[in-house]
């Protein structure tokens, strides 16, 4: 199986970071992968996003035309990845952020309130975290307790209580999917 | 028989093929002298410019490196950054620092690094056939400024010590002349404590040497030094622009 | 076996040439591989090696040259515009024979171009990048583990030939991770020095002086060195090509590609060796020297050529020498920062048909 996955929004939301953390669950797995970012003028506000490919078989091309995983945190990203999406892929949505909802029915929406859940969470900047719980816990891409352990390798030892509310926003989004 | 006068030993044996008359002879031997009485010729690498002193590599008997057209400094840093404790100058003409590569010369004499410039100005690019140089004087008949170089379109010329000594970092910045012999004694003082100031490690130590081109001034070589009293010191007056290590004490 | 970790194409670059030795690098921001001197600058100060921010591009190239005249391995990192800027210092390097090795993170041009991903130095790296008949290696990754092995590679064929090495790469490889095995066993700067007669590091008054330099006024001896540089060359030409053939055993159309575009090129031939057509690839990881005997060989058997990259059309020309032009080659090119898409690989590839 291969999980070509985009995550999508504004700089500044965390979208690299909740990618790489993907990709170092992968890794921890022996997985294949390749994490790509977008990259240009250095901006905090400008749309950015990534793609990782988490898959059993060497990756080719690391840019991913069609994926089968989205996960956005902004309205232009939707209107932008939509239209790309795999027939039968998977929207994670931050329903906080994106007032409307996909129009195609070949795909499965999950809307999460994932920026509120945060705010309630007293951690505002870990939306992207909370997504990323949510699309392990709906499609396994990764094993959930990996993402934990990739989690205490990314997060340096000095930010201790960063990582806590990380491994708390993580299970938010497994909680979400389970409780939905 | 008792010798009287010798070639210093930092010098190799090859002729200079500098003009009669050129000053560069001179420079050549005050920094040769310098290398010998402090006995660094086995940990010294020099710089060789581009312009008259291309070949300078020839007549230096520690190692040598010839650099691009005004990239000197940047050499000379790359050599220093890799071999802190050997001795690193480079020895340029106006052209090469003045001109082409004055952005490595104050770039390298911001970071204080800790090597010594050796600065022939004699106003005019020599190797080429004597065309303007930075440090021309206004009026000065050249290849390229043949009514006289004229200030409105050519600009003024650049005095690079006092320009350097607006910057904090460098240790020791003088200019000398060696147009007679109480010049050229005291900038064989200059050459010594500039490497000096880089043998103990104070940092960027540039001699600005007011120099002659017989050839391309059109003059004999007892006029040009004449001509550097009268028209280029009071362009380039002579002094000391910069010693840290003094103004410590 | 050493093991596995998630970097970018750029720190991996970094962190190898570390291992191999590297304790000297001269660099200046520009994107897309400002991670390569962000990387030195904070690792070089905890291993008393020497990062640099330097004044230009000119300088850093002009700092390389003097650290590799010393002896020690010196390298700078840019991107396509700042190479130009370094041409000048490259061709000195190139006629001083000084080893060195510079990192081309290509981005799309000319002028100031753009910063996504290009390949369109191709033919700028591979002709000599500077003013005089010369070449540097050229070496084209298309994985961050290339990325990092290569890197060791550029350093020691530099050395055994004498002459700067090139790693040629664009935005997307520099950008993205993939997992990597650094080597474990690391070169010492002063292994690495060893065996340099010739480098400028003081005569200790031991031996005459040395001079690295690359001026001969003479034009019997100028010519000398050339001819004697160009006999090295040919050496190089005969011993260290290097490509990879990817499904070219019953091919009857050869993709040529590298770098990332061979990694694109790799999922269109999966689909259309689905749809059935006999395709594979030819992927040159030595740009200069060009592996050109792969594609004699694979003229014999083959009825087309398809060349993928990100400029007009550029290795094509390489391909075409290669080849004699005895079997037809078609192009499929995006430049600009723009990149094809493995159904525009294979769209390409069915047309060969």
């Amino acid at each position: 199986m291969t999980y070509e996955t985009i995550m999508a929004g504004f700089g500044g939301q965390g979208l690299l970071f909740s990618g790489k953390v993907l990709a170092h669950a992968a890794l921890i797995e022996g997985k294949e992968l390749s994490w790509l970012p977008s990259y240009g003028p250095e901006m905090r506000g400008g749309t950015c996003n990534c793609s990782v490919i988490v898959s059993d078989d060497p990756v080719g091309s690391p840019i991913i035309a069609s994926p089968n995983v989205l996960m956005v945190m902004n309205e232009p990203s939707l209107d932008k990845f939509e239209p790309a999406l795999a027939s039968g892929g998977t929207v994670f949505i931050d329903s906080s952020l994106v007032p409307r909802k996909v129009t195609r029915s070949d795909v499965t929406a999950v809307y999460i309130p994932a920026t509120k859940m945060a705010k309630e969470m007293n951690a505002p900047s870990l939306a992207n975290m909370i997504l990323l719980g949510a699309i392990v816990a709906k499609l396994g891409c990764v094993k959930f307790e990996t993402v934990l352990e990739a989690l205490k390798h990314t997060i340096s030892a000095r930010k201790a209580d960063l990582l806590e509310l990380n491994l708390k926003a993580v299970q938010a989004g497994k909680d979400f999917i389970a409780s939905n | 028989m008792a010798t009287v006068f010798e070639k210093p030993k930092s010098l190799t044996d090859a002729p200079l093929h500098y003009c009669p008359g050129c000053t560069h002879g001179i420079v050549h031997r005050l920094v040769a002298e310098a290398i010998d009485e402090l006995g660094i010729e086995g940990k010294t690498i020099g710089i060789a410019p581009v312009g008259c002193s291309v070949m300078a590599y020839d007549y230096f008997a520690c190692d040598m490196i010839e650099a691009a057209h005004g990239r000197a400094p940047a050499v000379a840093t790359g050599v220093k950054r890799s071999l802190p404790n050997n001795v690193v100058f480079t020895y340029q003409g106006d052209g090469d620092l003045a001109s082409i590569g004055l952005c490595e010369t104050v770039s390298c004499a911001c970071r204080g690094e800790n090597i010594t410039v050796i600065f022939i100005n004699n106003a005019i690019y020599g190797m080429t056939g004597g065309q303007m140089a930075p440090t021309s004087l206004v009026g000065q008949v050249t290849q390229t400024s043949p009514y006289g170089r004229d200030a409105a379109t050519q600009g003024l010329p650049i005095r690079i010590s006092e320009l350097l000594a607006t910057l904090d970092a460098p240790a020791y910045i003088e200019r000398v002349a060696v147009n007679n012999v109480a010049n050229v004694r005291r900038a064989k003082k200059a050459v010594l404590k500039a490497f000096k100031t880089q043998v103990e490690g104070k940092g960027f130590s540039l001699v600005e040497v007011v120099s002659t081109c017989p050839t391309n001034w059109g003059l004999t070589p007892q006029k040009a030094c004449q001509w550097v009293e009268e028209k280029m010191i009071p362009q380039y007056p002579l002094g000391c622009f910069r010693d840290k290590f003094a103004e410590a004490k | 076996m050493a093991q596995k970790v998630l970097m970018k194409g750029n720190e991996a670059i970094a962190e190898a040439a570390i291992r191999a030795g590297c304790r000297h690098y001269f660099g200046y921001p520009i994107t897309p591989q400002t991670e390569i001197a962000a990387y030195m600058a904070k690792r070089m100060p905890k291993i008393g090696g020497t990062f640099l921010q330097a004044e230009s591009e000119i300088a850093a190239i002009n700092m390389v040259y003097g650290c590799a005249s010393t002896g020690y391995r010196a390298m700078t990192s840019s991107s396509s515009p700042g190479i130009s800027l370094k041409a000048e210092g490259i061709s000195y390097l190139a006629g001083a024979d000084l080893p060195a090795l510079i990192v081309n993170i290509q981005r799309g041009g000319p002028g100031l171009g753009g910063i996504q991903p290009s390949q369109s130095d191709y033919f700028f790296m591979t002709r000599g990048p500077g003013h005089g008949d010369f070449h540097v290696i050229v070496l084209a990754p298309a994985s961050v583990q290339e990325m990092a092995d290569m890197t060791r590679l550029a350093f020691d064929l530099s050395e055994k030939y004498r002459m700067p090495a090139m790693l040629l790469a664009d935005g997307t490889m520099g950008q993205m991770m993939e997992p990597v095995e650094l080597p474990e066993e690391e070169i010492s700067p002063e292994d690495a020095r060893k065996n340099k007669p010739w480098a400028t590091c003081g005569t200790e008054m031991k031996r005459p002086h040395n001079i690295v330099n690359s001026l001969y006024l003479k034009p019997d001896e100028l010519e000398k060195t050339n001819i004697e540089r160009f006999e090295r060359y040919a050496r190089l030409e005969a011993e260290e090509c290097r490509w990879e053939e990817y499904m070219m055993d019953d091919a009857e159309f050869c993709v040529v590609s590298c770098g990332i575009t061979a990694r694109v090129s790799k999922n269109a031939i999966l689909e259309a060796r689905k749809r059935g057509v006999k395709v594979g690839m030819i992927r040159p990881i030595t740009l200069y020297p060009f592996p050109a005997k792969a594609f004699a060989k694979a003229a014999e058997k083959v009825k087309a050529f398809l060349t993928v990259e990100l400029n007009m059309g550029q290795m094509k020309e390489d391909v075409e020498l290669a080849i004699r032009c005895s079997k037809p080659i078609s192009t499929c090119n995006r430049v600009g920062g723009m990149i094809p898409s493995a159904d525009q690989v294979t769209a390409a590839i069915m047309n060969l048909k």
